[in-house]
């Protein structure tokens, strides 16, 4: 287990006394791609909220490089995060700053590299993601994908050991979905980062992932590596990886009685 | 009260964050020429207008009892203690005000603060406070710009149109408006009115719903909130200052 770079515990979160996590358990290994799914409002990204801080659990807890996330204090908590990279689900990227500013920011805040250096170092960045030539671009002249990009090269700019991504697929179209998938594991072995993803897209996912855990009704309803997870007989993961419409996580949501609701 | 103890906090957090923010003082002069250099245009046309009007009611007012050369006085205490420091915080709320709750919302929404605070970045001290600075800084000199503007409107009514005295209208003015009591007293208004319309403004975006709807409620309520403190303020300050 002291492979492991983060380690989920016993943790269970919700708002009010509402749990979305009930005493779930997940461990991430140094140098893999681990993928988190499940369906829309499951909670996935709550779990890279716990992990990054941003968030504090009910119980149990969330252990980064050995230290418990949620006992750190704001400063402790920075320090933790200078070494995480995140991927949101639309790249929030800074539009009132340029592509080559964005990837830079994390630089001019954490480094007193001089600028030559922090020139180099962003068209490195963006020549990764292959997107040098689009340095001199404001946000909101780039499609989905290439938002992606830029906050996936911003994401590495300071080369973390943590990179998680929100939804990378989101919204993307078939090519830069590819693109997407393809930088994910380049810059996981490049860096020998640890990701971790967190996605419903299964087709892409299961191509590269090297850890699969599936989150339903709060626990983790199953987990393994792709193909075991493939050959998998739960109703569950055969309902997700088969894309099936009606199965353990029903077509209808609770509703009161359909011909009383219709006064017949 | 949980978003008064809220704003609160938020004040505390930008007092706390102010050393970072003027290690970056380029942040906040950027923010100058947003919320004071581009509110220029919008004070210098109110604050002519307000003067015209100053000297056209004053005049016609004064005139009836024999005294149309006070119209100096008149128009430049009038500015000075409180329509220069009261109409700039108006319209500082409407322009710059509302302009700081969208973006700051809209950064929420769309997770930009987010992705600072997981960069270990502090959105209080990289967008927080540079804006406040920027709004106390440049609320005084917007609203000594509206005063001087407005002395200017009201001299072109008076004296060139009118036909007031020249000598009469400047030395009863040098006369009677006196630095420490009518112009500090403004300027200490202007400040007070910048401190609370800034404050609102950053507090409702940073507040709000990270929706559509959430930022345009923010928005409504940064005018709203701020118009009306500006009033209560200027009452409060009033009482104090010159009764």
């Amino acid at each position: 287990m002291s492979n492991n770079l983060i380690s989920i515990e016993n943790l269970s979160f919700g708002y009010d006394k509402n749990l979305i996590h009930k005493d779930i358990n997940m461990q991430f290994s140094k140098g893999k791609v681990s993928a988190i799914m499940g369906g829309s409002g499951c909670g996935k990204t709550t779990i890279l909220k716990l992990i990054g801080g941003q968030l504090a659990p009910n119980s149990g807890r969330v252990v980064v490089e050995g230290r418990v996330v949620h006992e750190q204090n704001r400063k402790g908590i920075y320090q933790l995060r200078r070494k995480m990279g995140m991927l949101f689900q639309h790249g929030a990227l800074f539009t009132d700053l340029s592509v080559y500013e964005n990837v830079a920011f994390p630089m001019r805040e954490h480094t007193n590299l001089p600028e030559n250096i922090i020139r180099d170092l962003v068209l490195l960045k963006l020549n990764a993601v292959g997107l040098r030539g689009a340095h001199s671009k404001m946000p909101t002249e780039l499609s989905g994908g290439m938002a992606r990009r830029v906050a996936l090269a911003r994401a590495v700019a300071l080369d973390p050991d943590i990179i998680m991504y929100d939804e990378p697929f989101a919204g993307l179209d078939p090519i830069s979905m590819a693109v997407i998938c393809d930088l994910i594991r380049t810059l996981n072995d490049a860096l020998g980062a640890t990701s971790i993803i967190v996605t419903h897209d299964v087709a892409e996912t299961f191509l590269f992932a090297d850890y699969i855990y599936f989150v339903a009704d709060g626990v983790v309803a199953a987990e393994g590596s792709p193909k075991k997870l493939l050959a998998s007989k739960l109703p569950f993961v055969r309902q997700f990886i088969h894309s099936e419409k009606d199965g353990p996580v029903p077509f209808h949501i609770k509703a009161p009685n359909y011909r009383s609701d219709l006064a017949l | 009260m949980i978003r008064l103890g809220a704003g609160t906090r938020l004040f505390f957090l930008i007092l706390i964050y102010s050393a970072d923010s003027f290690k970056r003082i380029h942040l906040i002069i950027k923010e100058i020429y947003f919320i004071g250099v581009l509110s220029l245009v919008i004070i210098i046309v109110s604050a002519f207008f307000v003067g015209m009007v100053l000297g056209l009611q004053g005049y016609y007012t004064l005139e009836k009892y024999g005294s149309s050369e006070a119209i100096g006085v008149l128009v430049a205490l009038s500015l000075v203690r409180e329509l220069g420091p009261v109409v700039t915080a108006l319209l500082f709320a409407g322009r710059a005000g509302t302009a700081i709750t969208a973006e700051i919302g809209l950064m929420k929404a769309t997770e930009q603060l987010s992705a600072m605070e997981m960069m270990a970045v502090s959105p209080v001290a990289r967008i927080i406070a540079p804006r406040f600075w920027a709004g106390i800084i440049s609320m005084p000199l917007l609203a000594s710009i509206f005063s001087m503007v407005g002395v200017l409107g009201g001299y072109l009514i008076a004296v060139p149109i009118i036909g007031v005295d020249d000598g009469a209208f400047w030395s009863q003015m040098q006369a009677n408006v006196d630095f420490s009591n009518d112009i500090i007293d403004g300027v200490i208004k202007s400040v007070v009115f910048g401190f609370a319309c800034t404050m609102i403004a950053l507090f409702e975006g940073f507040d709000a719903p990270p929706t559509a709807e959430g930022v345009s409620h923010a928005t409504t309520r940064t005018v709203v909130i701020s118009s009306l403190a500006v009033l209560g303020l200027d009452f409060v300050l009033t009482s104090f200052m010159f009764v």
